[in-house]
């Protein structure tokens, strides 16, 4: 029973900075920015968020920090996009090998003698702060839902917030015209430029975030080579597995992060049900790492195989608009 | 109240060294409904574009209600209380109509300000200056109302639906708001598009071609509520080529005759054909040659053709038709009555619904576009953007030879550009195509070149019946004159050529026979050296229908058929009648 509650617990935490840069990668995609940059924006969150915390000494100001370094380079991939009209798909690309090379060059550059850095223990701790007191100590409910860190409520808070800001304010239904039909926004006098600056930017901001949880959360803080570690195509693929809705990524990034977690945690469950799950100790623990990446490439196959006539996949997603164009 | 709502003077649009529109003069009264009549490639849409924020004219100046104003967006344009219903409407497909229109609905204002100088001038005036926390109560009070405004404002509301019935219900429309866009058909996109303009208290209403997709029955319906705008103080556009429409809805009408600005008229003072002759103009000789082949057999002959178009609307209705060796059939119409579909259709590019395409007596129907180049038929069609068909704009000339030429040597897993060099070299030197090298991507030419290139291309494989769509779109004189001569010489080795043109003036002087299209019917099909101009444009606006007119006729069907199996029902025709005539 331990196990199955440590793996969904593992679950949870591992799916959150997936639900970070899927969000953000939602935001992008509704208002016809099909961005891949989202593995470099949350590169230069991760370590945006890691200094600012360090020098701060604050969790709040790190996560701001984060959003801000997110924000900034969602911002340079839509002033690149947008009034620039770069093709989309080769920015994202460039975000991508731009974001993870700056985290590298500053991480690496705050090496001292040799060692890497750690963030200090007392802020990690701050930040991996387990749960909400009392609610926490009930049985089973507790340790699934209740002792996760800050930053997982966040996610979900935010994933709640930017569902309801698309689907229930006249702005998210303004903005979802711009990435269904980006001249019939224009012709009712919607600013099309606008509204997808501010969409990609807070975009941005989010995939930030869930950089920085990355880096504190996931890998505790200790700078190493590969923070984001595919994360962010993930989140790309996570983003068509929710279908376009903020609200299925709640559950799609859970998913995820199930596959995740028993990559360290199938080795418990087999100790525990040695005779019904004993064999999944014997795959070797490649395959659970690979799982993820296998699941998105299943997903993805899925999805252009059906070729339905999805009412959630903008149509306008990954064409720059130009008004003068008939 | 200035008497016009609108006046354009002297407006100039250019698009490269295109001229769309120049100096454009026109009027729109308060309260009238204006017709803007004209060919395609009038410049019609540009000029309306204009008004509505897509485009900015070049020179020249916008008066809306006598004050000269700037649109430098759709926005603009709507602040200015002006409203387009574009041909292609502009509705976002997975919303419904409610969603459609209030996405552009502008953030109301809460008067914060002027409510609270009341409340302190009502407590002024009655003098209760006493109990100053009840004052105090009261604007907090306000302010929290116009918080909780502005928060709800952010919010969409379940009441749009039924502000969207009170409206709908208003301008006499029955529509249901919660449909999704892309359930609607044509005539229900439209009142959708009409309602969102109205929604946005647009006073002036221009329509692009509003009755190109409605049937007769939805016209009416259309003509009606534009009717009922009109008295209820709008002022209208309507763009249309129709001319039983412009008679029917019209208070004045402005032609415009490729790109010009001919003449404004009081439709009460004036006919049809008066009209038509201002559409198209007087005849103009042109000099092209118009070499005459002896007698030669059919090689493409159509039987009761039938094609949807993309929106799975009728697009060609029924139409025979057929094509001798060495002679030139010229297809009229305008644009949108089935051309593009018809050449698509008979290079194998597109599905047919029903009927015949036989070429020298064996049917092509079902056949895969590249059997049908084997076979000898090529087309080329020019497209509006014209880089968009045929040509690959970042590919060499070379290279875009061998994009036909490829399957030459099938066993051959290499490219072979040697020959392909050496066949661009020839079409270059035979045609006068005017580039650096073979190896200049297409897309570095000039306009003419490029389409040079395209035609030279087709011809090169010798074909025996040729498609080609508007060869000449754009083209300065001598580059179509160049166009010109080698289809006439096509024409003279014997090759069948089925030429879709816009210009009725060349059409005249380079086709032999020609073919007037008016909604994917056939109008009748006429000796190029019998008619005259003003008979094809009444056919191209439905007006005439000569294959109604002389049924006996049989048009588009040739006595010495190699159709064998042919379901003509009177034969005893072809028996009395000799080539048809006009």
């Amino acid at each position: 029973m331990n196990a199955i509650i440590s793996l969904l617990s593992s679950a949870i935490t591992r799916g959150a900075p997936l639900l970070l840069g899927t969000t953000g990668e939602i935001l992008n995609e509704k208002s016809g920015s099909l961005n891949l940059g989202v593995e470099g924006i949350m590169a230069v969150g991760a370590i945006g968020g890691f200094l600012g915390a360090c020098w701060t000494e604050s969790i709040i100001l790190g996560i701001l920090f984060g959003f801000i370094c997110g924000a900034l380079c969602g911002l340079l991939f839509a002033f690149l996009t947008i009034t620039m009209k770069a093709n989309q798909n080769v920015t994202g690309l460039a975000m991508t090998i731009f974001g993870v090379g700056v985290c590298r060059f500053i991480g690496q550059n705050m090496k001292t003698e040799g060692t890497f850095p750690i963030m200090n223990p007392n802020l990690t701790s701050k930040f991996a702060e387990n749960g909400i007191p009392l609610l926490k100590n009930i049985p089973i409910i507790g340790p699934l839902l209740f002792s996760h860190n800050i930053l997982v409520y966040l996610a979900i808070i935010i994933a709640v917030c930017v569902w309801i800001y698309m689907n229930k304010t006249k702005a998210g239904l303004k903005m979802r015209a711009i990435g269904e039909n980006p001249a019939a926004a224009d012709s009712v006098g919607i600013n099309v430029d606008l509204y997808k600056y501010i969409n990609i930017t807070l975009g941005g901001g989010i995939m930030g975030i869930g950089g920085l949880y990355m880096g504190v959360i996931i890998n505790n803080g200790t700078w190493n080579d590969d923070w984001i570690g595919g994360y962010g195509w993930i989140a790309v693929a996570l983003v068509i597995f929710a279908n376009w809705s903020a609200v299925k990524a709640l559950l799609g990034s859970f998913i995820f992060g199930l596959m995740l977690a028993l990559q360290s945690k199938v080795g418990n469950l087999a100790a525990e049900f040695p005779n019904a799950l004993g064999w999944t100790a014997k795959i070797p623990v490649e395959f659970y790492m690979a799982l993820p990446f296998i699941l998105t490439a299943v997903v993805l196959i899925i999805n252009s195989a059906m070729h339905k006539k999805s009412g959630n996949a903008p149509s306008a997603m990954g064409i720059n608009y130009y008004r003068e164009d008939r | 109240m200035s008497e016009y709502a609108i006046q354009l003077k002297n407006i100039v649009k250019t698009f490269g060294s295109v001229v769309a529109n120049n100096n454009i003069n026109v009027e729109l009264k308060q309260g009238e409904i204006l017709a803007l009549l004209g060919e395609n490639g009038s410049g019609k849409t540009t000029l309306m574009n204009m008004l509505s924020g897509i485009y900015q004219p070049d020179s020249g100046e916008i008066l809306v209600n006598g004050e000269k104003v700037l649109i430098h967006s759709p926005e603009d344009s709507k602040k200015l209380g002006i409203g387009m219903v574009h041909q292609h409407f502009k509705l976002v497909d997975v919303f419904d109509v409610t969603d459609n229109i209030y996405m552009g609905e502008v953030n109301k204002k809460y008067n914060l300000k002027e409510k609270l100088a009341a409340i302190n001038s009502k407590a002024e005036s009655e003098n209760i200056d006493k109990k100053k926390s009840k004052l105090f109560l009261k604007k907090t009070r306000e302010c929290f109302n116009a918080l909780s405004f502005y928060i709800k404002n952010i919010f969409l509301n379940k009441k749009r639906y039924y502000k969207l019935i009170e409206l709908s219900n208003k301008f006499g429309f029955e529509i249901d708001p919660h449909k999704k866009i892309y359930d609607m058909s044509v005539s229900e996109k439209q009142t959708a598009e009409i309602l969102k303009v109205l929604c946005y208290g647009a006073k002036i209403i221009i329509l692009d071609e509003p009755t190109a997709v409605l049937t007769v029955q939805e016209i009416k319906k259309l003509f009606s509520v534009l009717k009922k705008m009109k008295q209820e103080g709008h002022s209208i556009i309507i763009i249309t080529h129709k001319l039983n429409e412009v008679m029917e809805i019209s208070d004045r009408v402005t032609i415009m005759r490729k790109g010009e600005f001919v003449k404004t008229l009081e439709t009460a003072k004036t006919n049809e054909q008066e009209l038509t002759d201002l559409m198209v103009g007087k005849k103009v000789d042109l000099k092209i040659n118009r070499p005459v082949v002896g007698f030669k057999k059919p090689l493409l002959e159509i039987r009761n053709l039938t094609i949807k178009n993309d929106e799975g609307a009728i697009a060609i209705d029924g139409v025979d038709f057929y094509i001798r060796g060495g002679e030139m059939l010229g297809v009229a119409g305008i644009s949108g009555c089935g051309q593009k579909e018809l050449c698509e259709a008979i290079a194998g590019l597109r599905k047919i619904e029903d009927g015949e395409i036989c070429h020298k007596g064996e049917s092509i129907v079902g056949l895969s576009p590249e059997k049908i180049i084997e076979k000898g038929i090529s087309m080329s069609f020019i497209p509006e953007d014209r880089l968009g068909m045929g040509l690959a704009p970042s590919l060499s000339i070379t290279d875009n030879m061998i994009l036909k030429t490829y399957r030459k040597g099938k066993f051959n897993p290499f490219v072979d550009r040697k020959s392909a060099k050496e066949l661009a070299d020839k079409v270059i030197k035979e045609l006068n195509i005017v580039t650096p090298s073979s190896e200049t991507p297409v897309r570095r030419l000039s306009g003419g070149n490029v389409q040079k290139v395209l035609v030279g291309r087709e011809i090169q494989s010798t074909p025996n019946v040729i498609v080609t769509a508007y060869p000449v779109r754009g083209l300065d004189i001598n580059s179509s004159y160049a166009i010109y001569d080698i289809l006439n010489k096509q024409k003279q080795s014997g090759t069948g050529i089925l030429f879709v043109g816009e210009d009725l003036d060349v059409m005249l002087s380079l086709c032999d026979k020609i073919m007037v299209l008016c909604h994917g019917k056939m109008m009748g099909i006429v000796h190029a050296d019998k008619v005259t101009k003003e008979q094809l444009g009444l056919m191209m606006t439905g007006m005439l229908n000569l294959s109604e007119a002389k049924p006996e006729k049989n048009y588009g069907i040739a006595k010495d058929s190699n159709i064998v199996n042919n379901n003509v029902k009177n034969e005893e025709s072809f028996a009395k009648g000799e080539e048809h005539e006009d």
